[in-house]
């Protein structure tokens, strides 16, 4: 059942959007901080960030012990990369390309992210 | 196989045994040990601590099966009576015989025990052994009983004298030391240093008495007094004697081995005796006609006596033996070191002396101002390090030197840097480690940090007075090889937590952002930086975690505890651990009605787990109608303060402990810290609340609480120090908010109490000159902003559900009302818990 999970998220790249979902209004999401977005049966994690004036979109998932806990990790960057903290024993996770920047877990996979009207809206393939 | 014999399992006798089984040749002996005490040998030098703490093992040169593991035979509790030289054989006071080929004598000293009459009356002791303070705890409590205002001297104003001083006060007693020479430590100070000791000792208590000649002992049984003239009575119920050492060296007399004309065996400069099997050393060895008292040449005769047994012939003791010492005598830094008197025909005095803070200064130069000869340190000891070195290297110094004792003025060049030492130069005396070796570990990559350092040399394990130098010696040494010491909190920052505290305060800092910004690399910060922000914001201005709450560490952003499966689990507080049947109730119904597995925690409150994100506002607002609040079990902050029954019910309760603990714990309740506090009250002697293993602690004595600090469980258990005795709540409540501020202030982060007591430069003592005696001058603004924090004070649940704008985050997702679907429960014993990690 584990494996069936993790497989369900896959990195999409901006080129492969097909389907861009308005997920909720900016306010929503704390300041330097991320909140969970549900799209079918996936849950995204989706972070504000606001020292950059960037969004970043990844799996909610920690590929360490199969938790959904990964939007209330905390942000920031790690030599330069922007990455997520995982709440639950601070393995780090590149923003920009989902690498494991502390150890050897699985990459997790990222998403497009875009801002209109207010609204954040979130890249999916399908 | 040859047979090496030691007889004495004293300091130096130990240390023999420990030089020679780091040889490799040892392996080709065998070596048998005989101790006439009941237990290993165990560190005479810091024999008052045995009253802080009556722990002997504590004490231990080396643990019992130490010896085992060595290969080494240790004999306790049989003294050896006979020598037989002809036979080369030992007799023991049991009628067993053993053979050597070699011997070593290290029998040591007795205390010296002046004829005076009326000495052997009851409630007379000498301080030599554990034995010996165990006889005078025991008599001192006996007669404490009878007069709490009990009066206790102590024969002798040298070295030990003072030291038995300082236990006799420990034990409650009222102390006066008397002594017979007109000032204190008559052969290490001269007598303005030895004036302002006396001063400095007497403003904490010592009462103490010069020039006088005792005359006899009072008293028909047990002492009573001590009378010096006609009408000269001091009355006191019990008699210390530190009036010097007489080395115990009958079995040389015995055995028709040459003698001192005043005692000691007399040995050559290869530790032999007159007969060239049989070695002596530490205090019965009369070398170059003196007995020497001291640690460090006691452990050097033990490394020329192996060296020699061993076949290294060339390894010889020197002519001068460096007598300097540095000791911390009740709290006060008495040093002196080469010559410290010396005739004005010989050199020039430099002399700084400050009476109302107890400091005194004097240094010996030669006559052409090049070279230090010697000097004396009283009330402040930190030059002594460098000074000794100087001295021993016979290095250069300052034109005017002067400013070798003068006070640093600030932004003033300091002499003396520690790399300017020459290799050779000898850093631990007590170990003989040089500064070569010390470096030379570091330079290898044998160490890489100061404990490294210590294991590997074991400089400082000694008297411990070296410990500055070769922690300067490693920074150094780290800093020149282009190893950053530095601790920084992270990449973000080139500050360490303490640099952090000021700076937000100084500047008054609000957001994560204002800290990062004006005082950071450039960077966004960090999972590590982040927490250590927000939990300093919450420290100075009393911020609460919903303040900033994306900066906050995972647990403090949600105010509950996350679990394995990304769950929480909540524990409203339980001041003391006291709770009605009405409020237990509610628990009960509410851990029902969200279905959550419940437990009694290891602090023993209530905890509740299994809930989700969404679920915990809705669970706060129930247990808030029901009178309770946030336990901040999740915070870096105080969590419970444990309490036993105490007198409201205990028939052997003292005090109210859980009134008291009700008190401490709703007066720190949501002070952030650098880590978890805990806190014990105790309402008796037996400790049910366990609060000796607590950050701070409190027992019920009689005529107050004793205070304990710096204790914690966890991985690395340490038992809390006694700081304060028979105070009361009010004193209690001062200590600790001065303690606790300090705390916030210094420690690093996710430092315990414990681990920062353990670190803080001059321990206790230091601790007590701050929180007690205010030397700092901060006490007022500790204790403003304790009293700022605790006023403060708000609930967090409550403050999070009434803000529309923090209640935002407790959703799992920000576009739906559902809850997380991942979660899946496996029943357990009529409750459910996570499904297991794979």
């Amino acid at each position: 059942m584990i494996n069936i999970v993790s497989d369900k998220y896959k990195t999409v790249k901006p080129e492969d959007v097909k389907v861009w979902f308005k997920a909720a209004s900016t306010d929503l999401f704390p300041i330097d901080g991320g909140a969970c977005v549900k799209y079918k049966d996936l849950q995204i994690a989706v972070f504000n960030f606001t020292r950059l004036n960037k969004w970043y979109a990844c799996q909610n998932l920690s590929p360490e012990k199969q938790e959904m806990v990964l939007s209330r990790g905390m942000i920031g960057d790690h030599k330069g990369i922007p990455m997520v903290a995982c709440p639950l024993h601070k393995k780090t996770f590149s923003l920009e390309n989902g690498e494991n920047l502390n150890g050897d877990l699985d990459a997790i996979a990222t998403y497009p992210v875009k801002v209109e009207n207010g609204f954040v809206c979130i890249g999916f393939s399908e | 196989m040859k047979t090496i014999i030691v007889v004495g399992n004293g300091m130096v006798g130990y240390k023999f045994c420990e030089k020679i089984t780091a040889k490799e040749e040892s392996k080709n002996f065998k070596i048998i040990v005989f101790g006439e005490e009941p237990r290993p040998a165990y560190d005479r030098v810091h024999l008052s601590e045995f009253f802080e703490n009556q722990d002997a093992k504590a004490l231990e040169m080396a643990p019992a099966d130490w010896y085992s593991e060595n290969n080494i035979d240790l004999i306790v509790g049989e003294r050896v009576s006979d020598i037989n030289r002809t036979d080369k054989k030992i007799i023991t006071a049991k009628d067993r015989e053993f053979s050597y080929d070699y011997l070593v004598l290290a029998t040591g000293s007795s205390a010296f025990v002046p004829p005076i009459k009326g000495v052997e009356k009851e409630g007379v002791f000498v301080y030599r052994t554990i034995e010996d303070l165990e006889g005078m705890l025991a008599y001192a409590a006996k007669i404490k009983e009878k007069n709490p205002n009990a009066k206790a001297a102590v024969l002798g104003g040298g070295l030990l004298g003072l030291e038995a001083g300082k236990a006799v006060m420990d034990m409650g007693l009222e102390p006066h030391i008397v002594e017979f020479a007109p000032k204190l430590m008559p052969r290490q100070l001269d007598s303005r240093s030895s004036q302002v000791l006396q001063l400095k000792l007497e403003s904490i208590g010592l009462n103490i008495h010069l020039s006088k000649a005792t005359n006899q002992i009072l008293g028909d049984k047990a002492i009573t007094g001590m009378e010096f003239g006609e009408d000269d009575v001091l009355d006191v119920e019990m008699l210390v004697v530190s009036a010097g050492i007489r080395p115990r060296d009958e079995l040389g007399k015995y055995s028709g081995l040459e003698m001192g004309n005043r005692g000691g065996i007399v040995v050559d400069n290869k530790m032999q005796t007159s007969d060239p099997n049989i070695y002596a050393i530490g205090e019965i060895a009369l070398y170059n006609q003196m007995i020497y008292g001291l640690v460090a040449p006691g452990y050097d005769m033990a490394g020329v006596a192996v060296d020699q047994i061993l076949g290294y012939t060339e390894t010889l003791m020197p002519d001068e033996i460096d007598m300097s010492t540095k000791l911390k005598l009740i709290g006060v830094d008495v040093a002196s070191f080469g010559e410290p008197f010396m005739p004005a025909s010989k050199g020039h005095s430099i002399i700084f002396e400050n009476k109302t803070q107890h400091l005194y200064k004097r240094i010996n130069v030669s006559l052409d101002g090049k070279k230090l000869l010697g000097g004396i340190l009283v009330g402040d000891a930190t030059d002594y390090s460098m000074l000794h070195q100087i001295f021993l290297n016979g290095m250069a110094i300052p034109e005017d030197p002067a400013q070798l004792i003068l006070p640093a003025i600030e932004g003033g060049a300091s002499f003396g840097d520690v790399m300017d030492l020459p290799d050779e130069a000898q850093i631990c005396s007590c170990e003989n480690v040089t500064k070569g070796q010390i470096c030379g570990t570091i330079e290898s990559g044998e160490s890489n940090d100061l404990a490294d350092v210590v294991s590997c040399t074991k400089a400082g394990t000694g008297c411990g007075g070296c410990k500055p130098m070769v922690k300067d010696l490693t920074e150094a040494t780290l800093k020149s090889l282009g190893i950053e010491v530095k601790d920084s909190i992270c990449e973000h920052f080139d500050f360490n937590r303490q640099d952090l505290y000021k700076i937000i305060q100084v500047k008054e800092y609000k957001t994560f952002n204002d800290v990062l910004d004006n005082h950071g690399n450039g960077g966004h910060g960090c999972e590590l930086c982040k927490p250590v922000v927000a939990s300093l914001m919450a420290s100075i201005n009393a911020d609460t975690a919903n303040k900033e709450y994306a900066i906050q560490d995972s647990n403090d952003r949600y105010l509950a505890n996350i679990q394995r499966n990304g769950t929480y689990s909540v524990v409203p507080r339980v001041p003391g651990g006291e709770i009605t049947p009405d409020k237990l109730i509610a628990l009960g119904e509410i851990a029902k009605k969200y279905d959550l597995y419940t437990k009694v925690t290891g602090g023993v409150r209530i905890d509740l787990f299994g809930a989700t994100l969404n679920q915990l506002p809705l669970i706060w607002k129930e247990l808030i109608a029901h009178g309770f609040e946030s336990g901040h079990a999740y915070g870096k902050s105080l969590r419970t303060v444990k309490t036993c029954v105490g007198s409201t019910w205990c028939r052997y309760g003292m005090a109210e402990s859980v009134s008291f603990g009700i008190e401490l714990e709703n007066r720190y309740r949501g002070i952030r810290a650098p880590h978890k506090i805990k806190g014990g009250v105790s309402g008796c002697i037996r400790e049910c609340a366990e609060a000796r293993g607590k950050d701070f602690g409190l027992i019920a004595v009689e005529g107050g609480w004793n205070l304990y600090l710096g204790g914690n469980g966890g991985a690395t258990p340490r038992h809390a120090e006694l700081f304060a005795e028979q105070i009361d709540n009010e004193t209690v409540i001062k200590y600790i908010d001065r303690y606790l501020m300090l705390y916030m202030r210094t420690a690093k982060p996710l430092q315990r109490t414990a681990a920062w007591q353990e670190r803080l430069e001059g321990g206790l003592d230091y601790l007590k000159e701050v929180i007690i005696e205010d030397k700092l001058g901060i006490a007022e603004d500790l204790d403003h902003e304790m009293q700022t924090l605790v006023n403060k004070f708000e609930c967090e649940w409550t403050q999070a559900i009434n803000n529309p704008e923090t209640m935002k985050r407790f959703n799992h997702f920000v576009n739906s009302e559902e809850d997380d679907d991942n979660l899946v429960f496996v029943p357990l014993r009529e409750q459910k818990m996570p499904e297991k990690w794979v």
